[in-house]
């Protein structure tokens, strides 16, 4: 498991040129949005990388954050890197079981105290105690604050880790709760995403590693670099939008010119990924290109906003309801009312007395 | 409050109870208004006062040329304003989907450039107005406090429109939800300003024009 | 609360507003367009003469008693009550500042009837006591004498007598059965009695039976003037009454405007039922014996002349064909005012500011728009059809030192009829 390998030693093992090297050292630079002056700097760094023990928590989870990291068609330079991490503790990726892979994942942190990095994906479940999900008789709860308080930083990936994800869905039976919401004074990076772009992963990883250091996060933890724009603003669809060429069915006319899909429900304006532009399996797709309209997945709470497919520009509530239910009360206040006006009136009517001269000329 | 759950809010039970009190206050204000009657026209008539009350409900919103004369900017100011306000409101793609999504009732949509491009004539008419409000005698004299409120919850919605759809100043969540409620705002202040009007005019030109019909003058 | 009051007053107010006024009140939105087609507005400038303002106090009696939002600002103190001090701070905006002309109604993008809503509100302001002494004292001539200039009968007599006299023709008074009932203002049967003249001429050429009643032989109505429909029901009554009485087919309005007003559109709602008789104003009976072929006119006035509309025979009216109809008959260069017919101009003096001495200075800067009118056109004559107008014109043609006659058009018609030769006498 442990070896002394350098990361540049890996990678030339593996058959990776120092060309190759250099290129995905460009890459992530300006990935990163780092200048060109930093290449260097990047390559001398994970040329001389020590292999940083990793410890993967694995929660109230559906396992697709792994499964979209580890599908890569191709190995990447960025799975290679994966590969070089000493993953000292993953559910599903893991030789051990049991105790033994208990075991191993308390002596990774003994050993490490203090330096290792913390991945957790899946929500946490906080309510009664925390007994909705458990491993090895400890409460992801308990089990979250034990591993949190030895890590470096913490790297939660995918919507359930970063934001509760669909377990903190309405009504929440067990109490989802997020890393951040249960875990304070960590340095925690949020890779939300359901599951997360690949590429976000790594890039955050590779970072990581490189700088040692948090990369810019936004006012939700995201790293900018692939959380900074929204969808609507990289969506290749945008011209129809703003021609106001909307699909309306997923299989009419527009929907086959690949027209833009705001009234289908697409919530790419207010969802901030890199789907629009890095894309899904090695850049062939994302939902938008194959004719969905985007879920904004990577979003807090994005189970509850809506609907999928509401558009935007529409309430979410029952409002043929609230009109009625407005309508009857408006009715019933307005009879109420109306009598009230014709009993004043004719109370005035009924109390005339009629004018005379004589009170015209009296002053 | 996050400006995702600040959005989920103002597209959810935000818009449900100022949509449901725009409704209650502008349902109420016709009963109030109806239940005071009008006593039948007993005088001998010359015409029709169906047909009257239909017409002036149409010819009403043009106007005569001795006054369009007196006042032409602020007459054709009320124009640009009124229709911007409704090209923008009812051609813009995203608000047809909303009418489509809960009437059932959809239509062609004008391009989204157009619509930005009205909206901003929109505002500048609606500026105008602010204007002409301040600077005229006969304006500044008779304006009230709610003269200006409704002034401002209607240039609200499409200045916040309008930054939305440019990404302008805030994140777009943000300006999305702020645009949502601009328009609960001037939903739950309508039915208590002039802006009732929306509604009334109808009766309004409706009665004068029965009683012209009726008695067979000009309205 | 028998002594005039301001509760009376409210009380009177509470009982005009109904369902169009409630529905004006909803939909103004404050654009000053009334003030742009107002008289008195566009001469002075003084923007407390916005048609729209001189109803606020019945506004603000309408939203505090009649609205839901109204009380509840009322309860928290945000709205204030009508008091006395705003009937004395309006009455000169109700009554001196208006003419009832109408020009307002027919402007409104929202199609407010804001001069009905004056006529309305002027019911609380003399029952509060805040009408103008001038309207008070031919509101009590005419209940007491049964003429606001104080014109007895003996005074129409005596012009039937000279009629006779002078021409041999006929004004036959109480007449049953007959077909036309005429009714007179006591401007005309003081200032004008050319009209009499005329009116026998017609109708003996067109064969028609006429009366004048003995006991209502005014036209006119101070009481919708100074808006006391009490006053002013019974003044209507003696007409119906004598109409129905004498069983005439039809009751003649002369050239007067509110008279036409008071006895063909308030009448039967004041009285509270139809009549058994038809109304029309002298100028729509002169139009259907044309059209029937009874009346034939020779000769043409050659001066250049225009019409002034009355505003309650006009705009208010609807007569507005037959003024032109007729006048182009007998003229061959008449000319219309740019603003014409149903948008032309109030003379100045209607709705009771020409019986209120203490509106004459406004009257006369209002007047200035009419002289604008004719200093655009620089006509020879004036012609019109209301005796109240006539007089308005002619005072303030003189204010302005501006020589152009006022000419009745019934008179002007009577003189370019053609007439079968006399009877002879049996």
């Amino acid at each position: 498991m442990n070896d002394d390998k350098t990361l540049g030693e890996h990678l030339r093992e593996r058959g990776i040129s120092r060309r190759g090297f250099m290129k995905f050292c460009a890459v992530t630079a300006s990935m990163m949005a780092m200048p060109p002056s930093m290449i260097p700097a990047i390559a001398a760094a994970l040329e001389n990388a020590r292999r940083p023990s990793v410890i993967w928590l694995s929660f109230q989870e559906c396992t697709g954050c792994t499964e979209s990291l580890t599908r890569s068609h191709a190995p990447t330079v960025e799975s290679l890197i994966f590969d070089y991490i000493s993953l000292d503790y993953h559910h599903t990726l893991q030789a051990a079981a049991g105790d033994h892979a208990e075991a191993a994942r308390e002596a990774a942190m003994k050993e490490n105290w203090g330096k290792y990095l913390l991945i957790v994906d899946g929500s946490i479940p906080a309510k009664d105690g925390g007994v909705y999900s458990t491993i090895a008789g400890v409460t992801n709860l308990q089990m979250l604050q034990e591993v949190a308080e030895g890590a470096a930083a913490i790297v939660s990936v995918g919507t359930c880790a970063a934001f509760g994800g669909l377990p903190k869905a309405n009504p929440n039976p067990t109490g989802a709760a997020s890393v951040s919401e249960l875990i304070k004074g960590k340095p925690i990076i949020n890779v939300p995403g359901c599951p997360p772009i690949p590429i976000a992963i790594t890039g955050v990883l590779a970072q990581y590693l490189t700088m040692g250091a948090l990369p810019e996060l936004d006012h939700l933890g995201r790293p900018m670099a692939f959380y900074g724009q929204n969808i609507h603003d990289r969506c290749y669809r945008r011209p129809f939008y703003e021609r106001g060429q909307f699909a309306e069915t997923f299989d009419d006319e527009g929907a086959r010119k690949g027209w833009c899909l705001f009234k289908l429900g697409c919530k790419g304006p207010t969802t901030y990924n890199a789907c629009a532009t890095a894309k899904w399996n090695d850049g062939t797709s994302f939902p938008i290109e194959a004719g969905h309209g985007c879920i904004g997945c990577s979003e807090p709470n994005f189970w509850d906003a809506g609907g999928f497919y509401n558009a935007l520009s529409v309430p979410t509530g029952n409002t043929a309801k609230t009109i009625l239910g407005a309508a009857a009360a408006a009715a019933a206040a307005g009879v109420v009312i109306g009598a009230v006006n014709k009993r004043n009136k004719n109370k005035a009517a009924a109390a005339h007395e009629p004018l005379t001269v004589d009170e015209l000329n009296r002053e | 409050m996050s400006a995702e759950a600040l959005l989920t809010w103002a597209r959810g039970p935000a818009f449900d109870w100022a949509l449901g009190i725009f409704v209650l206050g502008m349902l109420l204000r016709l009963f109030e208004v109806l239940s005071l009657g009008r006593s039948p026209d007993l005088a001998e008539g010359r015409g029709s006062g169906v047909q009257g009350g239909i017409r002036t409900i149409l010819t009403r919103s043009l106007p005569r040329a001795s006054v369009f004369a007196r006042e032409p900017v602020r007459i054709i100011n009320g124009y640009v304003f009124h229709i911007g306000f409704l090209l923008v409101l009812l051609f813009y793609g995203p608000h047809i989907e909303l009418f489509q999504s809960k009437l059932g009732l959809g239509w062609p949509a004008l391009p989204s450039g157009v619509i930005d491009g009205l909206g901003v004539i929109t505002l500048l008419s609606l500026l105008l107005a602010l204007v002409l409000r301040l600077t005229s005698p006969v304006l500044r004299y008779i304006s009230t406090v709610s003269d200006y409120v409704a002034w401002a919850v209607t240039a609200l919605p499409i200045l916040t429109g309008y930054l939305a759809y440019n990404h302008l100043l805030l994140p777009y969540t943000n300006l999305l939800a702020l645009h949502l409620l601009s328009i609960e705002l001037l939903l739950l202040v309508a039915p208590f300003t002039k802006l009732t009007h929306m509604f009334s005019f109808v009766l309004s030109r409706w009665y004068q024009g029965y009683q012209a019909g009726h008695r067979g003058i000009e309205s | 609360m028998s002594a005039p009051s301001v509760e009376k007053g409210i009380q009177f107010i509470r009982e005009q507003i109904d369902a169009p006024v409630a529905s004006f009140f909803s939909s103004c939105v404050h654009c000053g367009m009334c003030a742009e087609a107002c008289l008195f507005y566009g001469q002075t400038g003084d923007p407390r003469y916005t048609p729209i303002n001189k109803v606020e106090p019945m506004r603000r009696i309408w939203e505090r008693e009649f609205t839901l939002w109204g009380r509840i600002k009322g309860l928290f103190g945000l709205s204030r009550k009508v008091t006395e001090k705003d009937f004395a701070e309006w009455e000169t905006l109700v009554y001196d500042a208006c003419s009832l002309c109408g020009r307002c109604s027919l402007v409104c993008p929202v199609g407010n009837d804001i001069s009905g809503m004056i006529r309305k509100i002027r019911e609380g302001f003399s029952a509060a006591g805040y009408a103008p002494e001038g309207l008070i004292g031919a509101t009590t001539r005419a209940i007491e004498i049964g003429s606001p200039m104080g014109v007895k009968l003996p005074a129409v007599q005596a012009q039937i007598g000279h009629l006779k006299q002078d021409t041999g023709l006929e004004a036959p008074l109480d007449q049953a059965g007959a077909e036309y009932m005429v009714l007179l203002s006591s401007m005309e049967i003081m200032n004008f009695p050319e009209y009499m003249e005329a009116v026998a001429r017609i109708m003996k050429q067109a064969g028609k039976t006429w009366t004048i009643s003995s006991k209502a032989f005014e036209a006119t109505n101070s009481g919708i003037q100074i808006g006391a429909s009490d006053l002013a029901r019974e003044l209507v009554q003696r007409v119906v009454d004598a109409a129905e009485e004498l069983g005439v087919k039809t009751v003649i309005s002369p050239e007067c405007g509110h008279a036409y007003t008071a006895i063909r559109w308030e009448g039967p709602n004041l009285i509270g039922r139809a009549y058994k008789f038809k109304v029309q104003h002298i100028l729509e009976v002169l139009d259907e014996f044309r059209g029937q072929g009874l009346l034939k006119f020779e000769g043409k006035e050659t001066a250049k002349m225009t019409f002034h509309d009355p505003c309650q025979l006009v705009r208010k009216g609807g007569v507005i064909k037959q003024p032109r109809t007729l006048l182009n008959l007998v003229a061959d260069n008449f000319v219309e005012m740019t603003d014409h017919a149903s948008m032309n101009w109030c003379c100045s003096g209607g709705g009771g500011v020409s019986a209120n001495e203490r509106a004459d200075e406004l009257k006369f800067k209002a007047f200035r728009q009419k002289k604008s009118q004719l200093d655009e056109l620089q006509v020879d004559t004036l012609v019109t059809a209301c005796a109240n107008c006539r007089i308005t014109l002619e005072e303030g043609l003189e204010e302005y030192e501006m020589d152009i006659p006022v000419v009745g058009l019934t008179e002007m018609l009577a003189e370019h009829l053609v007439e079968d030769k006399q009877e002879e006498q049996a």
